[in-house]
């Protein structure tokens, strides 16, 4: 029987010949990792389920970066739970300050997480290493605790809805359109249970860290994972990365989809998730009228140096409208040091944006950047729901990049065609 | 593995609130739990139901916040598990872990009346309907599932693994 990306690699890792949605499995994992927040709960089931020692090292992440470096005193706490374990299991992914990043923005980068992988986080992101051709889903911390243990988790196998991407993309158009207007499409539910498929020309033409936004996104659509077919990008970013070996897996041809879409995407504007929902999206120009108070460019959804890289095209030579607060976060000390080795932080500073050590801060309402009652923000994050940047009568915009950049140019949501003067 | 009970019928989208309501989360203490199961859902439910039987709801069982302590609660009252047409994605994970079984049947809900008596098969995937003498098909329990509700949940589970030895 023909099978979608999904099926081969949970049955490569359940060893099963062949699978079929809905099936319980129970499977072998290729990584684990959680964060400050679900780490320290996860670590407290592994001692509950008499867990002496993590199933294997090298096999596991503990990441400080929601809270890191530590808000307050409950998050230092937190942040000191996942040292003392990492240092009493001799860890070797673990990162202080100065060494990390956003979990989801470092596990690529450190070649940790690989195509053809079954990973497991304690975090609804990890649908992002879908971008590598990986089957990659959020968990409980649960789960998470069981399996630092085993390095095993049971799976129900989910249905395959494949999406089909046609056309060439126009200019300051990129991942984060093309995922907020799938999620626009499907809603905010319409990929419950199922593992989607992201495929067609304009994927095939997507660099990297765009095909990461638009895995990232995946669960915005209730998804539990959104992979894309792993191809020659996919090689040439893993193999100097790859901490270990990767193997490429291909849907049959003929493998049955609960459900295929296919969008010519070769006319389509930039996209803007409205509040409060990520599937509330429109383009960018039914917008224009909208004021706004704060920017934020960074997360796990946009903290990658080709978005550092776009913010400071667009920023190159302007300044951050006096009323606005434009905070850019690099996703990890890499693409810190990046940015700044290309001269982007010049760039920034002489915008007057405000650049952060990578954190997720923001992202979640957590500090950083905490929106006051009735502002309103553009964020390049990946969730605008009631309250989720600070106060409950505060309003979170979601884009790209480069209308994130437009945007604190001018004070308002903006095409970013109409600051680069096209 | 075999469970039989007679069933009692519930609605779509029943949330983990209405499963064990909030006012009741200052506690973990399972008996506790148990002695408000379902109570928005249905008030009087805790003093109809027998150990044995079995909760028969829609679609979306278990929806809203992802409390662990609505599974906890629904197997602490004794129930034998729950049959829907659906689950929420959270529940669904949650009851495994937690040890409460749970079963997928559209036609099993179709066909179901309050207190039909059932015997669930979970090694065929066959739920049996004594009262009115017909089946329906569920997905069956593999091993490993079975093994891990037998142990009560997942914790205890990898904590009887660890103590034979076999995740050393
Ligand atoms: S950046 Fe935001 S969405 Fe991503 S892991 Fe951090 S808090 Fe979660």
């Amino acid at each position: 029987m023909p099978m979608t990306i999904s099926e081969k690699i949970l049955a490569a890792h359940a060893q099963a010949d062949q699978l079929v949605p809905g099936q319980l499995i129970e499977a072998r994992l290729d990584f684990v990792f959680g964060n400050d927040i679900t780490a320290p709960i996860a670590i407290d089931v592994f001692h509950k389920a008499g867990g002496k020692k993590v199933f294997d090292p090298q096999r596991v992440a503990l990441i400080p970066d929601h809270f890191v470096p530590n808000k307050d005193i409950q998050s230092a706490q937190q942040a000191k739970i996942l040292r003392d374990f990492a240092r009493e299991h001799e860890l070797p992914w673990y990162w202080e300050v100065g060494r990390m990043g956003i979990e989801h923005v470092l596990l690529p980068e450190q070649g940790l997480v690989l195509p053809g992988d079954l990973i497991i986080g304690a975090d609804s992101h990890t649908c992002t290493y879908g971008a590598l051709g990986a089957f990659a889903t959020g968990v409980g911390s649960t789960d998470l605790g069981a399996a630092m243990v085993t390095g095993r988790a049971w799976f129900k196998v989910p249905e395959s809805i494949k999406i089909i991407y046609k056309g060439q993309l126009r200019p300051h158009v990129g991942g984060k359109d093309l995922i907020l207007y799938a999620i626009g499409q499907l809603g905010v539910d319409g990929a419950r249970y199922k593992a989607l498929e992201i495929t067609g020309e304009t994927i095939a033409n997507l660099p990297m860290d765009d095909r990461f936004t638009i895995s990232n996104m995946a669960i915005e659509a209730g998804a539990k994972v959104g992979i894309i077919p792993p191809d020659e990008l996919t090689e040439n970013y893993v193999k100097t990365r790859a901490k270990r070996p990767y193997h490429f897996y291909q849907a049959d041809s003929d493998a049955e989809y609960q459900a295929v879409y296919e969008w010519d995407v070769s006319r389509m504007e930039p996209q803007v998730a409205k509040p409060h929902l990520p599937e509330n999206t429109v383009p960018v120009t039914e917008l224009a009228d909208v004021a706004i108070d704060q920017v934020v460019i960074g997360s796990c959804t946009n903290g990658r140096i080709g978005d550092i890289r776009v913010a400071a095209q667009i920023l190159k030579g302007k300044k951050v409208s006096p009323e606005i607060r434009c905070i850019i976060i690099p996703g990890s000390q890499e693409v810190y040091q990046t940015a700044l080795k290309e001269g982007l932080f010049d760039i920034f500073t002489e915008a007057e944006a405000a650049i952060s050590t990578p954190t997720c801060g923001p992202c979640l309402g957590g500090y950083m950047g905490i929106l006051a009652d009735g502002e309103v923000a553009v964020s390049t994050t990946n969730r605008n729901f009631l309250g989720r940047m600070g106060h409950i009568n505060s309003e979170v915009y979601l884009a790209s990049p480069a209308v994130a950049a437009a945007s604190a140019i001018t004070g308002h949501i903006t095409h970013p065609a109409e600051v680069a003067g096209e | 593995m075999e469970l039989k009970g007679y069933s009692f019928l519930f609605g779509d989208d029943i949330d983990t609130d209405a499963i064990i309501p909030a006012r009741y989360l200052n506690t973990s203490d399972p008996a506790e739990l148990a002695e408000h199961v379902m109570e928005d859902a249905d008030p009087d439910f805790a003093n109809r139901f027998q150990a044995g039987d079995f909760i028969v709801a829609g679609k979306n069982f278990g929806c809203g916040s992802s409390r662990e302590h609505a599974p906890i609660a629904i197997k602490a009252a004794g129930l034998s598990g729950v049959v829907a047409e659906s689950f929420a994605r959270i529940f669904y994970r949650n009851a495994f872990n937690m040890g409460l079984p749970i079963f997928e049947s559209s036609e099993a809900v179709a066909d179901i009346e309050s207190g039909d008596e059932l015997k669930i098969d979970m090694d065929s995937g066959q739920i049996h309907n004594l009262t009115k003498g017909r089946s329906y098909h569920t997905l069956p329990t593999p091993p490993f599932m079975k093994e891990l509700i037998n142990a009560g949940g997942l914790v205890p589970f990898v904590r009887k693994k660890v103590e034979n030895g076999g995740y050393a």
